[in-house]
């Protein structure tokens, strides 16, 4: 395969998750900050909306206040945030323009008619709340549209295996970052533990992954942060959990490898990244910080992605 | 200028056989009924993204070519013709192409004078004495056919560059299976769905020397925002090879390398959709990215085809276009089958001061020109267009050629006021591989949607249609 088609495949991928991680988020905030302040405390929710998302620094850059309209603004319609919704559905149509060949049908007729929505419809953004929710949803519909098409449609070869690396790099980095912004409400001996702020914290992180069943299925308990914390991380049921997100990796990683009948670089490393998780216990992670723990992670991450670069895409 | 003729009711207005049908079915079916389908094909249309760009439109950097769902239909027996024709045409192309880079026997029979070639900006020094594998050069021609008459059909330009198009042929022709099935029923039309594997083979029967058995063809595009870059995809998807840019090619040792993830692949022949001028920043313009450093010495090493080859453009000059009776005949020995449409080369001082005393009545067209850009159509201008264009003529004369303003034929096609006449071209395809000549039975049918417009080129508002080849 071209190394073009396939950097066009793995960003095309990254794209339309982070878009959907976008809608999530903005969801999440929309269900918290729609609490009466007794539940929520006073912490901007939109403020850490836009760090879970990485742009807080050029937000601020463009608006004084970090409140609803101008969060949501920025993070769903802006065209001066290159990680915006609408720059990731251009993006990610212009990468599947590019890769039209390597795509099936189905992939195209998702990625495409989403495109020609987002400007017919979406096109100057929304003005009442019904509207943003259906903006949401129509998001995280063409996720799961282009994710099902994906799996049920894609030869089973390179192509597919470079379009789930871009996935579910871009799926670990995501769940990391709404741990880097929020461990401070998972860690055990904070003041509040078990308190109603605490509570609603709590399921806003799940939302934001689509895990709050998932968590009382798994557990069936009541929230607990560090039952929350191993869900994210280690558990390798959760489809968006760190662990998760690597046993997949190194799974296409290694179907590359055999395929090209060669290991590399990023083989190695994703490997290296999973056994850490595998190895782990939630109580060893509190110990020596789950701060520390996910800012190592989120930048073993991006090594990855940089190895898969120089080793398949240039 | 004469009324034009109309290709369902020909000249007495007595329906044409090859409509018979379409016209019985046209009356059966209720106006709201096509308009229907033509939303619905629309709908199609934007969903596969059939799209082409217009340059110098940031509000429509993609836009849908209109599509009128009522389709041209041409007799075996008019196809037979056509075909004959084309396909000596392009043989005469190639052979003309061959001998000017070489031998130049037709420079020395004085048929051409040698500065209309070698003053050409388009004639390309660097492939003298050059070899081509085959001795092809135009492997895909897009040869446009226009009518005046029930009789005879005139070539209009030989596309010898890249001519794109194609595509519309092929999926016109799907949408209007999925819309019109009981139209299709009633006709038998020959089917145009070998194309892809025609270009495949023929290309492929051209691939190089040096080439293993199984030649790797890959289709080189100048990328997304090229205005045929939908096409570029398609073709690459129906074809089965690679669809690469500029920077996903490494020549090393004058060969071909693709960069793939599994490391550098040959590439044998390239199917290019970029112009000459872009090819190899080394050889061409120094600013281009979308070339190929070092891809003309690997050419020259005879290491890859280029499809079509390097220098086609001095035969789809338009002045040049002017002798191709003479050129049919003098490599081929044949009278030619299509005609040429009468031609004022305004380099001559005799045809320049004809074509100044006329300039009302007459198209003049720059003699690179392509697209549509660039033309004065004499009737339809204003004086003002007229006087501009006189002293452009003056000044450059060698750019121009000047035709008479032909009536193109007409077909019935959807307008909000209903079926209505709309003048039409026809651009074949014309394939050319080691050994021989094919033309899948079909093509292009442009359509000008304004009312008395003459101009088909999509971007300036022309349309396309389906074109059925009745198979009796």
């Amino acid at each position: 395969m071209l190394s073009r088609t396939a950097e066009n495949l793995y960003w095309l991928a990254r794209y339309v998750e982070r878009a959907e991680y976008l809608a999530r988020t903005i969801e999440a905030t929309l269900r918290v900050t729609a609490l009466p302040n007794t539940y929520i405390g006073k912490t901007n929710e939109w403020d850490s909306a836009l760090m879970t998302a990485g742009v807080s620094a050029s937000f601020y850059e463009i608006y004084e206040e970090a409140d609803e309209r101008n969060v949501v603004d920025y993070l769903s319609f802006s065209s001066a945030n290159p990680s915006s919704i609408r720059n990731c559905i251009e993006n990610a149509r212009l990468n599947s323009r590019s890769v039209r060949t390597a795509l099936t049908s189905e992939m195209w007729d998702t990625i495409n008619s989403a495109w020609i929505d987002l400007q017919e419809t979406w096109g100057k953004g929304t003005t009442t709340r019904e509207e943003l929710t259906r903006f949401l949803r129509f998001v995280q519909e063409t996720s799961l549209r282009f994710d099902g098409s994906a799996y049920r449609t894609m030869l089973r070869n390179d192509t597919y295996w470079f379009s789930r690396l871009g996935l579910h790099l871009e799926r670990a980095d995501n769940t990391a970052r709404i741990l880097d912004v929020k461990y401070h409400v998972l860690l055990p001996e904070d003041e509040h533990v078990g308190g109603p702020l605490d509570y609603y914290q709590w399921t806003s992180i799940l939302r934001s992954v689509s895990a709050l069943t998932a968590y009382h299925w798994v557990y069936r308990e009541t929230l607990k942060p560090w039952l929350i914390a191993d869900l994210l991380i280690l558990n390798d049921s959760l489809p968006r959990s760190l662990a998760s997100c690597y046993g997949n990796l190194v799974r296409n990683l290694d179907q590359i490898g055999v395929a090209y009948g060669r290991q590399g670089a990023a083989q190695r490393h994703a490997r290296g990244v999973r056994n850490r998780l595998e190895h782990s216990h939630m109580d060893d992670i509190f110990q020596h910080g789950v701060h520390e723990f996910i800012q190592e992670f989120i930048a073993d991450n991006s090594r990855l992605g940089e190895i898969i670069t120089k080793q398949y895409l240039i | 200028m004469a009324v034009a003729f109309d290709e369902m009711n020909g000249p007495n207005g007595d329906l044409r056989p090859a409509y018979q049908e379409l016209s019985r079915w046209l009356k059966e079916t209720p106006p709201d009924a096509l308009e229907h389908r033509r939303q619905e094909a629309e709908l199609l249309f934007r969903r596969i993204g059939i799209t082409f760009a217009v340059y110098g439109d940031a509000e429509a950097q993609e836009r849908l070519i209109p599509f009128d769902v009522i389709p041209r239909i041409i007799s075996a027996k008019e196809w037979a013709i056509l075909e004959k024709g084309l396909k000596q045409r392009v043989r005469a192309l190639n052979m003309f192409l061959r001998d000017i880079y070489h031998g130049r026997d037709i420079l020395r029979a004085g048929i051409i004078p040698d500065d209309l070639i070698f003053q050409n900006p388009i004639f390309r020094p660097e492939m003298n004495g050059q070899a081509v594998p085959h001795d092809v050069y135009v492997h895909i021609a897009g040869i446009d056919i226009v009518r005046v008459n029930p009789e005879d059909f005139f070539v209009l330009e030989d596309n010898a560059r890249t001519p794109s198009g194609v595509s519309y042929m092929l999926e016109n022709r799907e949408i209007m299976m999925r819309l019109f099935p009981d139209l299709f029923a009633r006709h038998r039309i020959s089917p145009v769905e070998k194309y892809p594997n025609e270009l495949l083979s023929a290309l492929r029967s051209v691939a190089p020397l040096s080439a293993s058995a199984e030649p790797t063809v890959a289709l080189m595009t100048p990328g997304v925002y090229n205005s045929a870059y939908y096409e570029h995809s398609f073709l690459a998807d129906k074809l089965g090879i690679e669809l690469v840019e500029g920077r996903d090619l490494i020549v090393k040792n004058d060969e071909v390398f693709m960069r793939t993830t599994e490391g550098l692949k040959r590439v044998d022949v390239i199917y290019r959709r970029v112009d000459d001028d872009f090819l190899d920043p080394l050889t061409f313009r120094p600013d281009s990215a979308l070339g190929v450093p070092g891809l003309m010495s690997a050419y020259a090493a005879g290491n890859i085809t280029l499809a079509n080859a390097v220098g086609t453009g001095i035969a789809d000059d338009k002045a040049v276009y002017s002798y191709m009776p003479e050129i049919v005949k003098f490599y081929l020995g044949e009278e030619p089958v299509l005609k040429n449409v009468p031609t004022w080369r305004c380099r001559e001082p005799k045809d320049l001061a004809y074509v100044l005393d006329n300039l009302a009545e007459l198209v003049v067209k720059e003699v690179h020109g392509s697209g549509g850009y660039g033309m004065l159509i004499g009737p339809a201008a204003t004086k003002a267009t007229i006087e501009a264009f006189r002293d452009k003529l003056k000044r450059e004369p060698e750019g121009f050629i000047a035709q008479p303003t032909l009536a193109l034929s007409t077909c019935p096609t959807c307008t909000e006021a209903g079926l209505a006449p709309r003048h039409v071209d026809l651009r074949p395809f014309v394939l050319t591989g080691s050994n021989h000549v094919t033309i899948v039975p079909g093509g292009l049918t442009r359509v000008a949607l304004k009312e008395g417009s003459l101009v088909v080129n999509s971007s300036q508002g022309g349309g396309t249609k389906d074109t059925w080849i009745l198979d009796e």
